[in-house]
């Protein structure tokens, strides 16, 4: 019994510490992206996100003793903070979003919702995840289990995010921050994951980033626009 | 055996980087010949797949349950790649054509190899990398027409399926983390690993790991409520690709599910898995049973069509009768061998009567000598009309079904399925008997390419075959496939 009770109030360790205070910063870049209006800044974000699980990967490697995380945490970095960020930038720049006429383009199309409504609906579904996995009780020495409940939430909201959102570059940022909840739960339960397999997520994530530019550029080719408002045709 | 795996993974490669620099002339020659070879090699692995695993390099794995769906979609990339012959000659427009064949050809190619990839990978983690490879190149196959149908189709598509995708690759982390508490560190996703461990795996993990898998594979598969994108990529995707999207792909994701439930079914005990994969193929057989009434579009028609027989394959897995497995299984081949001669057949009326509008077609039959009377022959097996594979494969559900007690759900079958017939035959006969109108540009009769026969003709013989007399090999396949779903002998 009173073994329980003191690892129930005793410090978290480094890991879980770490884990958890960056997993809570991860939640609030997501929160973040439903108040950038603006096209560019969703990137910046999505960089910031990317690059704060980068920081997991290493804070796991030290303190688990997982050396390969180290190249996972530069690889990630190099992929989500770097390339990533620089491909939405140029496609941006190709179709005149960023640098042509700042009335068109930069600004993202209008939510489904009123920020105010989404972020309440956000706020409900992360809840709903954090909870929903904490009653779960999966419980193991190494797993931060916070962090966990915490990167449910991350997918949970990011669903919202994409479901809110009403043009195609914001729907796709909407999806690689998704992917970002999931790559966060995978640093929290499975940080063992051999590293190939961890280059091979990454190198379709590469893959799917181009194809959702090229299919982004199809689409403001044949609607003039970003928004996904006359994407109705097909119904039924 | 080793080579003949190496040859498989290696060829549709190969083939698709020939395309890349070859004119389309040779293109069309390559992928033909690539996607016949393909079949061949998949034949050849059907007796050592009967009798025992194969795998190579820790990487490749073949078993028997592996080899029903590299069968279906080896026999529809080969049926495919030889009806695109006549589908890219007499294409109508007057987009650059050399440009959009090899974009074609590459893609098909591709696309059949990441198929092809899926179903031989002997690890969760690349099984999921080689689906998600296949999103990627379909969704730009649905995209190559360049119309506005096909941009929207292919944003909804790559988005949909991606994000079903994300929760299909979060299935997967957990599915490890269950495996490394017991393998520990050494644990790399295999899947032989995971399922000898299947005992001692945490309960809760595997239930959320199988829900996620379910719920995430089954968006690529079709399951309602998570099909929404499936009949807008199918109506908008040239016809080929759309044989391929509802005959192979939505198969393989279908594999990828029954992997977890094999797993989930070894930890659990079949009975949670089984109840989560008939609440959804009751959803989607009676869902599209019902979409495929007052459908005005030809080709959704048919993907509707295809989201009912999904939902027909998980109910039949949910019966977990030895029967009704055989029955998933063989269902699984002549769907695919019904739904690619539907598709080719609609792509022949499409080209004859330049509509795709159900109503704007009439007088199939007389138009079209032979593709007529095929499409009719596809859509009645589709429908499980006796003595096509379908029929065959529908009874054995049915009659698994109430082997194993399951009276409502085979009785809610039976009806569903007859009036999912009801609705795909009144479409289908109006669009084939009802007399053309006279007028002035009216097109003759004749079939616009026998490329386009053939396959077709090929598809037919492969349904009676299934459906009369399966081969002695295939059904030692089919058991010791149901062996390792878990359903004993009977």
């Amino acid at each position: 019994m009173t073994a329980i009770i003191a690892t129930a109030v005793a410090a978290p360790s480094a890991l879980s510490g770490g884990a958890n205070v960056i997993a809570v910063g991860v939640l609030l870049a997501e929160f973040g992206m439903f108040r950038q209006a603006l096209l560019r800044d969703q990137v910046r974000l999505y960089a910031a996100q990317s690059a704060l699980l980068s920081a997991l990967a290493i804070v796991v490697a030290a303190t688990r003793h997982l050396p390969e995380l180290y190249a996972l945490a530069g690889l990630s970095f190099a992929l989500k903070v770097v390339i990533v960020p620089l491909v939405l930038r140029r496609l941006l720049r190709g179709i005149g979003a960023i640098g042509g006429d700042p009335r068109w383009g930069d600004i993202a199309g209008s939510h489904a919702l009123s920020v105010a409504s989404a972020v309440l609906v956000a706020i409900g579904m992360a809840a709903f995840g954090f909870f929903t996995v904490a009653a779960l009780g999966l419980r193991s020495p190494v797993l931060p289990d916070t962090a966990l409940s915490i990167s449910v939430a991350v997918i949970l909201v990011a669903f919202v995010l994409m479901i809110v959102r009403r043009d195609v570059v914001s729907q796709a940022i909407g999806f690689l921050s998704l992917e970002n909840g999931v790559a966060l739960t995978a640093l929290v339960v499975a940080a063992g994951l051999p590293l190939i397999l961890e280059i091979a997520f990454l190198f379709d994530l590469l893959v799917a980033v181009v194809v959702f530019g090229l299919l982004i550029r199809v689409h403001h080719g044949r609607a003039e626009s970003m928004s996904t408002a006359d994407l109705t045709s097909l119904r039924g | 055996m080793h080579a003949v795996l190496t040859l498989l993974i290696v060829l549709p490669l190969a083939a698709a980087l020939c395309c890349l620099r070859l004119p389309p002339a040779a293109a069309r020659l390559v992928t033909a010949a690539s996607g016949a070879a393909s079949f061949g090699l998949v034949l050849a692995l059907v007796p050592a797949a009967a009798h025992g695993d194969i795998s190579y390099l820790r990487l490749l794995r073949v078993d028997a349950l592996s080899t029903v769906f590299l069968l279906a979609t080896g026999f529809l990339y080969a049926a495919v790649a030889v009806y695109s012959l006549g589908y890219l000659s007499g294409r109508p427009g007057s987009r650059p054509a050399a440009r959009f064949s090899r974009r074609f050809w590459v893609g098909l190619n591709l696309f059949a190899w990441a198929m092809l990839a899926a179903p031989m990978m002997s690890n969760l983690a690349l099984l999921w990398v080689a689906i998600e490879v296949t999103t990627v190149v379909s969704a730009l196959l649905v995209a190559i027409e360049g119309t506005d149908g096909a941009a929207e189709a292919a944003w909804k598509y790559v988005l949909l399926a991606s994000a079903g995708l994300g929760l299909a690759l979060l299935a997967t982390i957990f599915a490890y983390y269950a495996g490394a508490q017991i393998l520990g560190q050494s644990y790399d996703l295999g899947f032989t690993q995971l399922l000898a461990a299947a005992p001692r795996l945490h309960h809760t993990v595997i239930e959320l790991a199988f829900v996620l898998a379910v719920l995430g594979f089954g968006t690529k598969m079709g399951l309602v409520p998570v099909h929404t994108w499936l009949p807008d990529a199918h109506s908008e995707a040239p016809t080929p690709v759309s044989a391929l999207l509802s005959g192979s792909l939505l198969a393989i994701s279908f594999y990828a599910i029954l992997r977890y439930y094999q797993v989930a079914a070894a930890t659990l005990g079949s009975a949670f898995p089984r109840d989560v994969l008939l609440a959804f193929g009751v959803a989607s057989l009676l869902l599209a049973g019902l979409y495929l009434f007052g459908q005005r579009d030809i080709k959704r028609l048919l993907a509707y069509s295809s989201v009912e027989h999904m939902g027909i394959l998980a109910i039949g897995v949910s019966f977990g009768a030895p029967a009704a497995l055989a029955g998933v299984l063989l269902h699984v081949l002549a769907h695919a061998a019904a739904k690619g001669n539907a598709f080719m057949g609609a792509g022949v009326l499409v080209r004859k009567t330049g509509t795709k509008r159900i109503a704007g077609i009439r007088g199939g039959l007389d138009l079209l000598p032979w593709s007529g009377p095929m499409f009719l022959i596809a859509i009645f097996a589709l429908g499980a009309m006796p003595p096509f594979g379908l029929f065959r494969s529908e009874f054995e559900i049915v009659a698994g079904g109430l082997g194993s007690g399951s009276y409502a759900a085979a009785a809610f079958l039976i009806i569903a399925v007859t009036v999912a017939f009801f609705g795909l035959a009144a479409s289908v006969t109006g669009m084939l008997l009802r007399p053309a109108a006279r007028q002035p540009e009216q097109p003759g009769r004749g079939e616009p390419s026998a490329w386009m026969v053939l396959p077709v003709v090929a598809g037919v013989l492969v349904l009676l075959l299934l459906g009369l007399h399966p081969p002695a090999e295939l059904t030692e396949l089919f058991g010791r496939a149901v062996a390792l779903l878990g359903g004993r002998p009977a």
